[in-house]
């Protein structure tokens, strides 16, 4: 019999270095003790902001590890968020929400439509297709960033609808980056739908358009988490793609946009910087307490994908 | 028949559409680019051949923005995914917690480079400068991102905090995906726990090291965010005889050219970045699944 299967029976220590009688429980104290560690490792940076958020400019640089003397400055500093006259948070907030959900929209539905129709061509032009929108993958956004903003302005006057700095217009740019991924996900879930459901609905006479609205896309249901948090993330603290299409300092606005204006212009004023930061958090935090489970899940899925 | 074709066809085009203007015609548009002296402002742009590409490797700034992101990749390559593969094994043990910490490490991972660069900027410059003065340790008294010498090493860190959390939920399905009875019998057997990883854990996720080796590799060679709120390339240094930005990486230095009207040659640098990744990309790729098949 081995050493770890005596121990775990309760028999003698086997080892004399072993402190307790059970090494199992040592190791699971040591296990606990560790990961207790690295846990509040990993949430000091989040406790600072709070903390810092509830002081006063002056307060911070006296004593930037105190606790704040009066946690109702955290309402003070808020407030001179929201009332800013040079960043409008608020707007910028408001904003980032409708971007980033009818981005999701769009690019669900636009790429399961895509996906659909190219797992069910079995067609060379369908691989071809799947296997451009693949490889477009490995583009870095820097070499596309410049070049797509001016003919984002040429298209925009070609069609008569204004792109850069409008919703339309990055959305449209969000479809575009996010159909690779998303259209990559969607072909691997649907090649494992049975093709005999669409088949005997297509017998009944059953149209196109209806087999996939009606059949094929409620079955998309747990990869369609997937696709929505991946983008999810990615869209709403994404920050080079609304800089270069919406500007700086235009009349849309996204948070990230909002926070690096900040603290251009209240530099080194870090009870403002570190609040608005708190603010841009706490969406986010929110929103993952409620859907914790599906976002780790999705991620999952996405990640063996 | 004829139903089907025109539905195809409908299905296809707005995600075709999509694509052809955001990133194809962008893409061909930015290979010529680098070939002009395009500076975003003329609306002509006429054609210099290689001359771009000749310059680039002659410049301080670029090779020096390269190296350190070569450096910058390899450090987060490493760090990276020996944190998330501890992270892996904890909130996969038996621990009561471990779905809590799982949620806990991850969280990170959502708040977006821009905030984070700015949180840490306050943790390197006020914090840890006020823990050093306080109890008298001399390295933290000044930031490390005023140091040339250690601010990559604090890109790096910020860096692991934000990208750990991920890479361990890819290790975490991977592990969970090996049948519980493999690590059973071997314990049995007495095999101890760190052998018992390395012959039977780490094999059986080779798949789960090849997704992770590769998605840290390219978010590292591409990381822009951080870098521009956490140092925005500072501090100064020098290289090759000239002033260069310490911090600066690849992707700020390309933002930096173009941001100084230099568009061409801000065009050229991103078509390197662009080879440079897809070669590495591909020989890592090559090598971890003959690794694969091996193990």
């Amino acid at each position: 019999m081995s050493q770890l299967a005596k121990a775990k029976a309760g028999s003698v220590p086997v080892n004399p270095l072993q402190i307790g009688r059970n090494p199992r429980r040592t190791w699971r104290i040591v296990l606990e003790i560790f990961t207790i560690f690295l846990f509040i490792l990993f949430m000091i940076p989040f406790a600072m902001v709070v903390v810092n958020s509830a002081k006063t400019s002056r307060e911070i640089i006296y004593n930037a590890m105190a606790l704040p003397s009066d946690w109702g400055q955290l309402w003070t500093n808020i407030s001179l968020i929201f009332n800013n006259p040079t960043v409008d948070y608020f707007g910028a907030f408001i904003d980032s929400v409708a971007i980033t959900v009818i981005s999701l929209l769009v690019i669900v539905v636009f790429s399961s439509m895509a996906a659909w129709v190219l797992v069910r061509s079995h067609k060379a032009w369908a691989m071809w297709i799947f296997m451009i929108f693949v490889a477009a993958m490995v583009i870095p956004f820097q070499v596309l960033m410049y070049p797509l903003v001016r003919w984002m302005r040429v298209l925009g006057d070609f069609i008569g609808i204004r792109l850069l700095g409008t919703i339309p217009g990055i959305v449209f740019a969000y479809l575009g980056f996010g159909s690779s991924l998303s259209i990559f996900i969607f072909h691997g879930f649907v090649k494992n739908i049975p093709y005999e459901l669409e088949e005997a609905a297509t017998i009944d006479g059953c149209s196109q358009q209806r087999i996939f609205f009606q059949i094929v896309f409620p079955l998309l249901q747990p990869i369609i988490l997937t696709v929505l948090i991946l983008n999810g993330i990615w869209i709403w603290n994404d920050y080079l793609l609304p800089l270069l299409v919406l500007g700086s300092n235009g009349v849309v606005q996204t948070i990230p946009i909002a926070v690096t204006a900040f603290a251009g212009a209240y530099l080194k004023q870090w009870d403002l910087i570190l609040t608005s930061a708190l603010l841009a958090i706490i969406p986010v935090i929110i929103l993952y307490l409620f859907a914790q489970r599906y976002i780790i899940k999705g991620m999952v899925e996405g990640a063996i994908k | 028949m004829n139903n089907k074709r025109i539905i195809n066809i409908l299905f296809l085009l707005p995600v075709v559409f999509a694509f052809l203007m955001i990133i194809v015609v962008p893409f061909f548009f930015g290979l010529y680019y680098s070939f002009t002296d395009w500076n975003g402002i003329s609306p002509t742009a006429n054609f210099v051949g290689l001359r771009h590409y000749a310059r680039l490797f002659t410049m301080p700034n670029f090779l020096h923005s390269f190296v350190i992101t070569v450096a910058f990749t390899l450090i987060n390559v490493i760090l990276v995914n020996v944190v998330s593969f501890i992270l892996s094994l904890i909130v996969t043990s038996d621990l009561r917690l471990r779905n809590f910490y799982r949620a806990g490490f991850f969280v990170p991972y959502l708040i977006g480079g821009i905030v984070l660069g700015y949180i840490w900027q306050f943790l390197f410059n006020n914090i840890l400068v006020s823990v050093g003065q306080n109890l008298s340790i001399g390295i933290l008294q000044t930031s490390f991102l005023s140091r040339p010498e250690t601010v990559i090493w604090a890109m790096s860190t910020v860096n692991t905090w934000q990208y750990a959390g991920y890479i361990m939920l890819i290790y975490v399905a991977s592990i969970q995906s090996i049948p519980a009875s493999l690590m059973e019998a071997a314990e049995v057997d007495g095999a101890p726990y760190l052998s018992r990883i390395r012959h039977i854990l780490v094999p059986m996720m080779a798949n789960a090291f090849t997704i992770s080796l590769f998605l840290t590799l390219t978010h590292s060679f591409k990381q822009f965010d951080m870098n521009f709120t956490l140092t925005n390339g500072g501090p100064a240094n020098r290289f090759m005889g000239a002033p260069v930005k310490a911090s600066q990486l690849l992707a700020m230095n390309i933002f930096d050219t173009a941001t100084a009207n230099k568009m061409a040659e801000a065009q050229a640098k991103a078509v390197v970045l662009f080879v440079t990744l897809v070669v590495v990309a591909l020989i890592q790729v090559a090598v971890n699944k003959k690794k694969e098949v091996e193990m």
